[in-house]
């Protein structure tokens, strides 16, 4: 119940009407968002994910870690149906998202990557000025009224703490800013589309620490509104911002679980072995 | 030895940059030489008088006309269809698509398709529809041969474009079309330079329009009348036994230098000017 006050509170009117119309149906349900049941992808004839069985609670911040090459980038597209893109990706399973399967047929691609804002590894601004950037996302979802738009932009720069070094020059291009800038509009224009997810796919491996270190402290403040899905590189990273990992290794899921329990008390050798840096 | 090879492919390299400035240093040198005591006022704003070709008054605007109007008029056929093409193979056929492979290689033929059969097959085209050799036949004609200069040049830049971009606007919940509007902005600067390309190609370009547009002393003032061109009018001019003709020649080379010059850096700040966004 307080959740949904919470909610209430951080969001627009316009947002409500939005998000009502796009799903009706969809309730939040506690303790878990996402469900990935038996999930099976194959790239060709490549097994990417095998069998993997996750809950990712809500409201909180889960860092899928591995290897590289074990599937967590894999995982995290499979999440906002970006795979739809590439046809030689077979995907068995369910992955149930509030309540709903998102590959059942019949569920609009556009709403489910709507409901998950994306951060990439590197920043990509689109090429227009920084206040069409974070402008485009409500724009091209139907919201018209040059008001409503200018406070949606002008409240998520300074939700990024962006407003205050770009004041002046909104309408100057996106790419002159530096990189962490860039990053950090990045995941303004995705929380313009008012998602209720934040996947980030390794995004501060391009940033320097200082940026580094804003990009986490954002992920902090999002997790008050937003359950934030974070693939990641850095142990550390996991360690400093986590509250659940997901130990991924050859596209098996080994171990997740709290942080702390995690870190503290592997259960698995494969996991203790990575954890001591045996392989990366 | 090291120190001669690397002598050796230096003056190569020298050898090879001074002829081609050279070269080109000569033809234009010639040119503006034999041509620019003859371009005058009059031959700019001027269609041929009576004896124009004989020495006597006259100039060549009905050339510059024509050849303003059909380059313009197979640049709007062809940008209508090479656009959304070379948008539909990249983005919206799946990554290694046979269909979109098959497209590539046949532009790449008709690419290597000399010009004079672009002309013919035109001029078979209008023979059987019975269309008279005029201005619209010559767009079309033109049309043809330039676009798969543009489409392939422009699918080229758009293959190099990275997936971030497309990728990042599909996760903010763009669909294709909205997309592609995106990514049109970004290669603005490709589609310049494939305009650039076509129009190069086919300004000084005779054969197309031999047979297909006629020739005449006047500015065409409808889409079935005949139109002249710079290439075909330099060649009639050329073929005159007064030198004066001769020389006036050279004049209309320098009037098609110039126009392509203009078109070029136009086109260059334009693109610049629409890509100030550009990533």
């Amino acid at each position: 119940m307080n959740i949904t006050a919470e909610r209430i509170k951080v969001l627009t009117t316009d947002h409500l009407t939005v998000e009502d119309k796009v799903s009706p149906s969809l309730k939040v349900i506690p303790n878990f968002a996402i469900r990935t049941e038996d999930l099976n992808v194959f790239i060709e004839n490549h097994h990417i994910l095998q069998d993997i069985n996750l809950t990712i609670p809500e409201k909180s911040i889960t860092c899928v870690i591995g290897p590289s090459g074990c599937g967590k980038t894999t995982f995290l597209r499979s999440l906002n149906r970006m795979h739809d893109e590439t046809p030689e990706v077979k995907i068995k399973g369910k992955i149930i998202v509030d309540g709903v399967n998102i590959y059942d047929p019949g569920i609009n691609v556009i709403d489910i990557r709507k409901k998950m804002g994306l951060l990439a590894q590197r920043p990509c601004p689109l090429p227009m000025s920084i206040f069409d950037n974070v402008a485009y996302g409500p724009r091209i979802h139907g919201i018209k009224r040059r008001k409503t738009i200018n406070q949606t932009v002008i409240q998520y720069l300074q939700y990024v703490g962006l407003w205050d070094e770009v004041r002046g020059r909104v309408r100057s291009s996106a790419s002159k800013l530096s990189i962490g800038q860039q990053q950090r509009l990045c995941l303004a224009r995705g929380l313009a589309i008012e998602p209720e997810y934040v996947l980030g796919d390794e995004a501060t491996s391009a940033l320097d620490p200082l940026s580094t270190k804003i990009i986490e402290e954002l992920f902090i403040k999002l997790k008050e509104k937003y359950t934030v899905i974070l693939v990641t590189h850095t142990l550390r990273q996991a360690r400093r911002i986590a509250d659940h990992i997901v130990f991924m290794y050859l596209g098996k899921v080994i171990e997740s679980g709290p942080t702390d329990e995690f870190f503290n008390n592997p259960k698995k050798q494969i996991t203790r072995e990575y954890l001591s840096g045996s392989f990366s | 030895m090291k120190y001669l090879e690397e002598k050796i492919f230096k003056i190569i390299m020298i050898g090879a940059a001074v002829i081609i400035m050279g070269v080109l240093i000569y033809i234009i040198g010639t040119v503006f030489y034999k041509g620019l005591p003859s371009l005058t006022w009059e031959m700019i704003t001027r269609i041929p008088g009576g004896g124009f070709y004989l020495g006597k008054e006259g100039g060549v605007l009905n050339a510059i006309a024509g050849s303003v109007f059909i380059v313009a008029g197979a640049l709007v056929i062809s940008l209508i269809i090479s656009v959304p093409l070379v948008m539909y193979i990249n983005f919206y056929l799946p990554n290694k698509s046979f269909f979109a492979n098959a497209i590539r290689f046949s532009l790449d033929i008709l690419f290597g398709v000399p010009s004079i059969v672009y002309g013919a097959f035109g001029f078979a085209l209008m023979v059987y529809m019975g269309i008279k050799a005029s201005l619209m036949g010559g767009i079309i004609t033109v049309a043809m041969l330039i676009m798969p200069i543009m489409m392939r040049s422009l699918d080229e830049v758009t293959r190099l474009l990275s997936r971030d971009l497309p990728d990042a606007l599909l996760s903010l919940g763009s669909t294709k079309y909205e997309m592609t509007k995106v990514l049109l902005r970004q290669l603005m600067p490709g589609l310049t330079t494939a305009v650039l390309l076509a129009i190069g190609r086919v300004i000084g370009d005779a054969a197309t329009v031999l047979f297909t547009t006629g020739y005449t002393d006047n500015i065409p003032s409808s889409f079935g009348q005949p139109a002249a061109t710079l290439p075909l009018s330099i060649f009639f001019q050329l073929g005159s036994p007064v030198e004066e003709v001769q020389n006036r020649a050279y004049a209309s080379a320098i009037i098609l230098t110039v126009i392509i010059l203009i078109l070029s850096f136009s086109a260059r700040y334009f693109s610049s000017k629409f890509s100030k966004n550009k990533i």
